[in-house]
């Protein structure tokens, strides 16, 4: 007990302790930068529901007053309309983006390898924030066969599982549970792919 | 530096260094960086080891339970990452930007003299003169904490007379690529 006591009393002259940093849940950012970020409106209103005595600090009437510091009026404007703009875009940004998110196909496909012999490949649902290494390895487990992550003719990521089961995954992500989660099942589709006969 | 950036495709390879290797990293961090062996310990202990992450175009990052903790370029200076920074202030001598500068520093701009020299920036004093070519905290005007890391183009005391062009170089800024990589 005693040497753990000496260590407690030397330490704290030499070794310096980090400073605890708060960031915006928001955007990352640390609060007095959020004006500069491009969701300013919602960090405020986050960090108001979350720290109002911080919220108090940096955007109460004074501490905008002195703000302003050495910056012109005009050029003050002009960052709140800049702030505003990317505000503005990112949402837009945003809003694209779920769109797009919601319109994309998941393809499961059923690849004839050999006369009764299939490999399944599963396709689009990176776009679901789905990590495709531990979904393979999921599936893997679940079916007790080889399943990976390769790359197709077109250059993208997709899960190739051995064997025929295009039936049980389509199963598995109407579900909606566990790691297949968020992708809605009318996105789905089951496709037949039949091995070409060899090009003469 | 990080202006684009992204793990899946500019990364090369992630292996731990000879332990050789990292004791010349430990000892040239000491050297570069304000900062005693003891903090150092805090930060990077002995026992955990240290990853080296390749990457494009010749930057280095280290990590340290695959979390960034200094990077480099080429064989350059060890920079370490602005969130090291805000836990450790005192590792680099600090400059102050001008409120006016802040938005043009978090779009990925170098640092322009006038910025620094103006009523909102500071530069240390000429006793304490910061040279060419020395890596440097950030701070802005107003702002508690540092918002990017660079390296000086010229001395301070040439900053405030030349007072034109960039100042200093911008390595890594708040809310680049790697400000958003939080765990490698």
């Amino acid at each position: 007990m005693s040497s753990t006591d000496q260590q407690d009393q030397e330490v704290p002259t030499e070794v310096v302790q980090p400073v605890q940093v708060l960031y915006c849940e928001i955007c990352t950012f640390p609060p007095e930068y959020c004006e500069f970020g491009s969701s300013f409106t919602r960090c405020k209103e986050w960090l108001h529901a979350a720290h109002p005595q911080l919220f108090e600090k940096y955007y109460s009437e004074e501490a905008l007053q002195s703000k302003l510091g050495t910056l012109s009026l005009e050029a003050q404007a002009m960052l709140e309309k800049d702030t505003a703009k990317k505000e503005a875009k990112a949402e837009a940004k945003a809003d694209a983006a779920l769109k797009k998110k919601m319109a994309s196909q998941v393809v499961i496909k059923r690849i004839e390898r050999n006369k009764r012999k299939y490999v399944t490949a599963i396709h689009g649902i990176e776009v679901f924030d789905i990590e495709l290494k531990k979904a393979a390895k999921f599936l893997a487990q679940k079916f007790a066969t080889g399943a990976s992550v390769t790359k197709n003719a077109q250059g993208q990521d997709e899960i190739v599982v051995q064997g025929d089961v295009a039936e049980e995954v389509l199963e598995l992500i109407e579900n909606n549970t566990g790691i297949f989660k968020g992708i809605p099942a009318g996105n789905v589709e089951i496709v037949e792919d039949k091995k070409k006969k060899a090009a003469e | 530096m990080f202006k684009k950036f992204s793990p899946s495709t500019d990364i090369a390879s992630q292996t731990p260094p000879k332990s050789s290797v990292q004791r010349t990293i430990r000892a040239a961090v000491l050297a570069q960086w304000q900062l005693q062996p003891e903090t150092l310990e805090q930060i990077w202990p002995k026992k955990e080891s240290l990853t080296h992450v390749k990457c494009r175009e010749h930057i280095s990052i280290y990590t340290v339970n695959s979390e960034p903790f200094f990077f480099q370029y080429f064989d350059g200076p060890f920079y370490p990452t602005l969130r090291l920074l805000h836990k450790y202030p005192f590792l680099l001598p600090k400059v102050g930007i001008d409120r006016g500068a802040i938005r043009f520093l978090l779009a990925g701009a170098h640092m322009m003299c006038p910025g620094l020299t103006s009523a909102g920036g500071y530069l240390p004093p000429a006793e304490h003169q910061v040279p060419a070519n020395t890596l440097v905290a950030i701070h802005a005007e107003g702002k508690e904490h540092a918002v990017a890391v660079g390296m000086t183009k010229l001395s301070t005391e040439e900053m405030r007379k030349v007072n034109k062009g960039t100042g200093v170089e911008i390595a890594t800024h708040l809310g680049d690529d790697l400000w958003a990589i939080q765990v490698l």
